[in-house]
């Protein structure tokens, strides 16, 4: 007893601070700032996530239901939703066998180039979209590379759908790819290797052995791929030359009613787009746990492996 | 089989890598490089002086001040909100945790021309939050605040996504060995925690700046769009092909793609420097 606490007597003496209450005040913050962090934190996500959020549905139905299915039901705002459906159901395919290609060779193979590529692929998401239109203004449109080409055999390209299918995989081109790539690469070669070894084919084992273990990662890649090519704006305004009934998707079609001060119309058209971002952010909230469940288990088998 | 004898490291069982990287090569190419070069072969039919002109003039000056000026703001504001936000998500329970966390993905998930018009509408001066706003005299919707205010939303959910594994990885041991040697809780968190999610903190900022910087569509409906006053760049790229003029367009556009190419490879740089010092 009396040892100890000439131990402990001259420690305090240099004023150390207070001993605390419980291991667990040492790693927490006091109750106070606590409040203050959740408070300032939940605020902000009010104040710009949540209401703008509620703000497109109030404004949509601020003249009634009537209005809203007018708008919605209107020729113009169908051939929009159209054109979108057709957009995402196009480019987002192309980019899932290019994100599927990329991954293959990136993830399973050692070859020299491999960071090029993945620089490459990662582009088009520091490309402005307005540029992205512009590009292929160059390259397509009247003045560009091909313009005259075109002309002379009576295609089409800007100022058309094959434009606004083109914008759109250009912006929503690294999706896929980069979900896969990750999760493949943790994954490794051995189960692929397995099956080549007990006599697989190439497409028996990419059906069988490579595709059931990234099915989730796909499925995240498409989810984003798909949000991002409906509600692509920029890119597209720039392509499409806004032909009413004819080249205009439902962001576009959401723009022009705004500009005709057709507001409860444009918020009505723009609910269904906030509606399937909600869609999209609770399915990408299910499905990304699983995909990082998966990328960490496989990293964790490969670790015990190696 | 020319690509997997030339480029292969390794000798390999599995089947298809030139099928695959053929493939991936030549979607590459069609896609994103050779568009993308039309822009800089474009810039080569303007003589100097004239690119210069172009890229120099008044109007096109006003428009980086906002651009550059209102993405760096908001990307600021970004990484100090995300930094907390992050923090409350990752360290504290409390009730609806999990609709806010999922909340965060919103600016992903939603277009933008709709993130536009919603923010538009809020912040107008007789919006649900413009309105009070007006009461002290600030005006955001139609001016260059309003720019700030559509970047920010655009922004934040890099700063969050980026920092919250990093927080999740922070291992209580660290915290507990800074308590036990006397740190106060602040300390902890400005000499310990700090320095390891900086690397973090700095790519959600760079990422959310980069952003920033091509954003059109969120940008417009509340900008107002003012000559010299409330344009931001990327407009003037398309007031430019709209008028036909090709050259000018493309001419702003590359010094906007020179920019995002540099910010891609700082943000790179940055991943770099965190993971050696991770591994160191």
């Amino acid at each position: 007893m009396t040892t100890l606490n000439s131990v402990n007597t001259p420690m305090t003496a240099v004023s150390l601070p207070q001993p605390r209450k419980s291991a667990l005040d040492a790693t927490a913050e006091p109750v106070w700032v606590r409040w203050v962090l959740i408070g300032t934190a939940l605020g902000f996500l009010t104040l710009f996530l949540f209401v703008p959020l509620v703000a497109v549905f109030v404004e949509a139905l601020k003249k009634g239901v009537d209005v809203y299915l007018a708008a919605i039901v209107d020729p113009d705002a169908l051939s929009a939703i159209k054109l979108t459906l057709m957009a995402a159901l196009v480019s987002v395919p192309l980019n899932v066998v290019f994100g599927l290609a990329a991954a293959w060779a990136i993830a399973k193979f050692d070859f020299h180039g491999k960071n090029l590529v993945l620089t490459l692929i990662d582009l088009p998401f520091s490309v402005s979209p307005v540029i992205v239109g512009l590009i292929y203004m160059l390259v397509f449109g009247l003045q560009g590379w091909f313009g005259e080409w075109l002309r002379d055999h009576d295609l089409k390209i800007v100022f058309a759908v094959p434009g606004i299918v083109l914008a759109t995989v250009f912006v929503t081109f690294p999706f896929v790819a980069r979900e896969l790539i990750p999760l493949m690469q943790a994954q490794g070669q051995e189960q692929e290797e397995a099956a080549r070894v007990l006599g697989a084919s190439g497409w028996q084992m990419f059906r069988r052995v490579t595709l059931p273990n990234v099915k989730w990662a796909l499925l995240y890649g498409v989810i984003l791929c798909n949000a991002r090519a409906m509600g692509e704006f920029g890119a597209v305004s720039v392509v499409s030359g806004h032909i009413r009934g004819q080249t205009n998707t439902m962001p576009l079609h959401i723009e022009i009613l705004y500009n005709e001060y057709q507001f409860a119309a444009a918020f009505a058209v723009a609910s269904l787009l906030a509606g399937l971002a909600l869609v999209t952010m609770a399915l990408k909230y299910i499905v990304e746990r699983r995909v990082k469940r998966e990328v960490r288990l496989a990293s964790e088998n490969q670790g015990i492996s190696s | 089989m020319f690509l997997s004898r030339t480029l292969l490291k390794r000798r390999s069982v599995l089947p298809g890598f030139d099928l695959a990287l053929g493939f991936t090569v030549l979607y590459l190419c069609f896609i994103v490089l050779i568009p993308l070069s039309a822009a800089f072969l474009k810039t080569f039919t303007l003589t100097w002086p004239e690119f210069w002109d172009t890229v120099t003039s008044p109007r096109v000056m006003a428009s980086y001040r906002l651009t550059f000026g209102a993405s760096f703001v908001a990307a600021l504001a970004n990484a100090f909100f995300g930094l907390i936000i992050a923090w409350v998500l990752v360290r504290y329970e409390f009730f609806g945790k999990r609709f806010i966390d999922a909340l965060v993905d919103l600016p992903f998930a939603l277009p933008t021309a709709v993130a536009g018009i919603a923010l538009t509408a809020l912040y107008a001066s007789n919006g649900w939050i413009g309105q009070y706003l007006a009461l002290v005299g600030l005006k955001v919707s139609y001016t260059p605040l309003g720019v700030f205010v559509a970047l920010t939303f655009i922004g934040l959910p890099f700063v969050v996504r980026t920092l919250q594994p990093v927080l999740e990885d922070l291992q209580k041991e660290i915290e507990e060995a800074a308590a036990t040697l006397g740190a106060t809780r602040w300390q902890t968190f400005s000499r310990v925690l700090f320095p390891i999610m900086m690397p973090a903190l700095l790519t959600g900022f760079a990422l959310a700046f980069a952003r920033a910087l091509g954003e059109y569509g969120s940008v417009i409906f509340i900008a107002g769009n003012m000559p010299l006053v409330s344009e931001i760049t990327p407009l003037l790229i398309i007031t430019k092909l709209e008028q036909y003029d090709y050259a000018g367009a493309t001419a702003i556009a590359v010094v906007l793609l020179v920019v995002s190419f540099v910010m891609l490879l700082a943000i790179n740089m940055i991943q770099a420097w965190a993971r050696k010092r991770q591994g160191g």
